[in-house]
């Protein structure tokens, strides 16, 4: 194939799309590895710091779309202290002066600050989409110069973020000439929000198909918008309550019927019961429905809605929808293929909640269920292995036991054998979360069976360093593993270090590992960042006296290219 | 007649207290929890091991769910989730006109928005639908009452709903053939 003028070369690398593809093409030869360096238009970085981004916008001059993830998933739980990294500034500098073609730019789990914002407003004339998840550092000013200067944005999309509220006039910095929107996402806003330009903004802008409003965004302000917008495919509500005597109530209650092409309906900040039946006319055709936000809808009401919704594929709710609830998705929902059942009480008693019932109901109603997030209060092996029966589809199975360590209620025993056959009918199980009682047994199955895992999630599980082993020796895909609270020390940790090589991270915290142990790997293995995260302030400033024996709190390793980072905090020592 | 009780008195409690399982059968003793409370500073290893001891000992959880709530990042939810839903508490309890209901004979009390309701029979629905696996009451008659601003107890739907709800500051459900009678005199 060399033999090919490049051009012919590139064209057949077009049909060469996902990444990881690409990525072994480019290591043939060096004719291909130029050829598809300069036709990469796509560039994912899975860990910020596992290369620098001038490097790859060297590489990669022609790309238009980059996503660039930093900090590690159990951010999302605090156990990353805030000030850890993950800046986005460096990767939007090195594209302003690299790639001044980017169209679009996707960060998750990254410190974006105003700055960083507005040049990447004023940088990239062709810019499209900008996309920030679990982000924070930045605030509604920020926003407005992206409203200001991104001429023909079409998405902007904020999800999850910590974002300051600086005032809402933010929306108001869209000129009048915007009117290329398709897709605009402030769910996570917590301030005011100016109605009115929200109001004139969806007007103008005849491509828009998905809306995600905020808390803020009064009822009266979505009737009106939704008046304007009727080919809306994707709409996340405002506030959802207001008293029913009301004018603006019967408005609701009338804004949904025309929506012939709504299919993903979220938002429900706060919603109540009598509001939410505002929605009954579109829910014949919804495919994805998130009510996980609507704590003040109770079982009976979220049956309701449900039962109606026999084209669903995507299902967020709270477990006030009962195992009697799930029992009604499993008989109405048999295109379902994501639920995610989250507690509704996090430290209450759990009066309404989820039990294996529901889930062992769901999974024999629909076959096509392949990604689970389920929180309940208890599970058994013998369910465990019945859902494994009924579902061999999974590839994403996290399952949250909200007591740490707890057994299976009716066998008092520990979950192996439930999870085992877990991994070993889920053949394409690329990611696993564990939780209740577990012993080294479970990691030996995971190991022998989870062929295709990439993502494990342990927490206050295993006996000794075999679980630990066991994975790391088995899982030839693993890509990212954390640990919390596990027995697993040096002798794991030091068992296989080759392996953490072919992986993107490893996350442990309050396990087994000491400075030796850590020193150890960072001597063995100079192409692994080997961080340690010390909190502790009476021991950090006192370092080089520690002993080797001393425990670490959490250590957060990953392969780069890059070396240890220089914005690195105080409380971050890289061996 | 003397306070303590001793340990023969103990054995003889214990023999009349009424429990699930078979007779003979005494579930173990719930050893106390040690750790599991957030700490700012490392923690001490030896801690962490009984903890992790204790749960692997016949698998027993021992600590209790208000123990755990204090775990650092447990249960797995995203900050922005539980911040929203501590937000939306905040304001929902700030809104809304919560009242107390008590029941004659029900173990505990609820709460109830009276906002969420539009009268008195959706009202009435409500509360049978809440109490209504207090099974004693199924068949028996019932009189909902409520206390007013003055604190005298009234008897619920005499007065036009929005009088009622902004006068009602707790509900009772008064159970029982006296209640009843009364209820009977004054129809």
């Amino acid at each position: 194939m060399t033999y090919f003028p490049e051009e012919v070369v590139e064209h057949i690398f077009d049909f060469v799309g996902s990444h990881r593809d690409r990525n072994t093409v480019s290591t043939v030869c060096k004719a291909w590895y130029q050829v598809e360096r300069l036709s990469r238009r796509t560039v994912f970085v899975g860990n910020c710091y596992a290369i620098g981004p001038e490097r790859v916008m060297a590489r990669f001059p022609g790309i238009k779309s980059l996503s660039v993830k930093g900090k590690p998933h159990f951010a999302d739980f605090n156990l990353v202290p805030y000030d850890w990294g993950g800046f986005a500034l460096p990767w939007i500098v090195a594209a302003a002066r690299l790639c001044p073609g980017l169209e679009e730019l996707r960060l998750k789990r990254m410190v974006v600050t105003d700055d960083g914002l507005e040049l990447l407003a004023r940088s990239f004339p062709n810019f499209k989409s900008l996309v920030l998840i679990s982000c924070e550092g930045f605030s509604t000013d920020g926003l407005a110069t992206i409203a200001t200067y991104c001429r023909g944005l079409r998405e902007l999309d904020l999800q999850e973020n910590e974002v300051e509220d600086h005032g809402c006039q933010w929306l108001s910095f869209f000129p009048d000439s915007c009117t290329s929107l398709v897709s605009l996402n402030f769910g996570c806003l917590k301030g005011e929000v100016n109605g009115g330009a929200l109001e004139r903004l969806v007007a103008r802008c005849p491509n828009l198909r998905s809306l995600k409003l905020s808390p803020a965004v009064s009822v009266e302000s979505l009737n009106k918008i939704l008046a304007r917008a009727s080919h809306l495919v994707d709409l996340g509500t405002g506030s959802f309550a207001v008293d029913h005597r009301t004018d603006v109530y019967h408005m609701l209650m009338n804004s949904f019927p025309k929506f012939k092409s709504l299919r993903n309906l979220s938002g429900f900040w706060d919603a109540s019961p009598c509001c939410l039946r505002a929605v009954y006319p579109v829910c014949t055709s919804l495919t994805v429905l998130n009510l996980s936000y609507a704590p003040a809808i109770q079982g009976d009401d979220l049956i309701k809605i449900i039962c109606l919704c026999f084209k669903l594929q995507k299902l967020w709710v709270l477990d006030s929808i009962g195992d009697k609830g799930l029992a009604v998705v499993a008989s109405t929902c048999k295109e379902l293929q994501e639920l995610r059942v989250f507690p509704c009480d996090i430290y209450g008693a759990g009066t309404t909640s989820v039990t294996e019932e529901g889930l062992l109901a769901v999974s024999s109603g629909c076959p096509k269920l392949n990604s689970l997030l389920y929180f309940c209060y208890q599970m058994t092996n013998a369910a465990l292995i019945t859902i494994a029966k009924n579902c061999p589809h999974f590839t994403r199975f996290r399952l949250c036991i909200l007591d740490p360590g707890k057994p299976d209620p009716v066998t008092d025993q520990p979950l192996d054998e439930g999870f085992g056959a877990i991994v070993r009918s889920c053949k394409n199980l690329r990611r696993l979360s564990l939780s209740g009682r577990l012993t080294d047994q479970v990691f030996l199955y995971i190991g022998m069976y989870a062929e295709r895992l990439e993502m494990l999630s342990i927490a206050f599980a295993g006996d000794s360093d075999k679980g630990m082993i066991y994975v790391l020796n088995g899982c030839k895909n693993l890509r990212k593993l954390e640990i919390r609270d596990c027995p697993f020390g040096d002798i794991a940790l030091l068992k296989n270090v080759a392996k953490y090589e072919t992986m993107r991270s490893l996350w442990m915290s309050s396990c087994d590992i000491t400075l030796g142990g850590c020193k150890a790997l960072a001597a063995k293995m100079p192409r692994l960042n080997v961080e340690i995260i010390n909190e502790n302030e009476e021991t950090y400033e006192f370092e080089e006296n520690l002993s080797d024996l001393h425990k670490l709190e959490k250590i957060y390793v990953y392969r780069t290219v890059a070396g240890p980072r220089n914005d690195a905090p105080d409380f971050v020592w890289t061996l | 007649m003397d306070g303590g009780v001793g340990y023969a008195d103990m054995d003889a409690l214990k023999a009349t207290e009424l429990r699930l399982g078979l007779p003979g059968s005494h579930p173990p003793e719930k050893p106390l929890p040690t750790t599991t409370t957030a700490r700012p500073t490392k923690r001490s290893l030896d801690d962490d091991r009984e903890a992790r001891r204790e749960t692997s000992e016949g698998g027993r959880a021992t600590s209790t769910r208000a123990t755990k709530a204090q775990v650092v990042g447990w249960p797995p939810i995203r900050s922005y989730r539980k911040n929203s839903f501590q937000a939306m508490k905040a304001t929902a309890e700030a809104a809304g006109l919560y009242v107390k209901v008590s029941m004659d004979g029900a173990p505990y009390l609820r709460k109830i928005d009276l906002e969420v309701y539009k009268g008195y029979r959706e009202l009435r629905e409500g509360l049978e639908d809440m109490f209504k696996c207090f099974e004693g009451c199924k068949g028996s008659e019932y009189a909902i009452t409520y206390e007013d601003k003055d604190g005298d107890l009234m008897l619920v739907g005499d007065v036009p709903w929005e009088m009622f709800t902004s006068s009602c500051k707790k509900l009772r459900i008064i159970r029982g053939a006296e209640a009843i009678r009364g209820l009977g005199s004054s129809q």
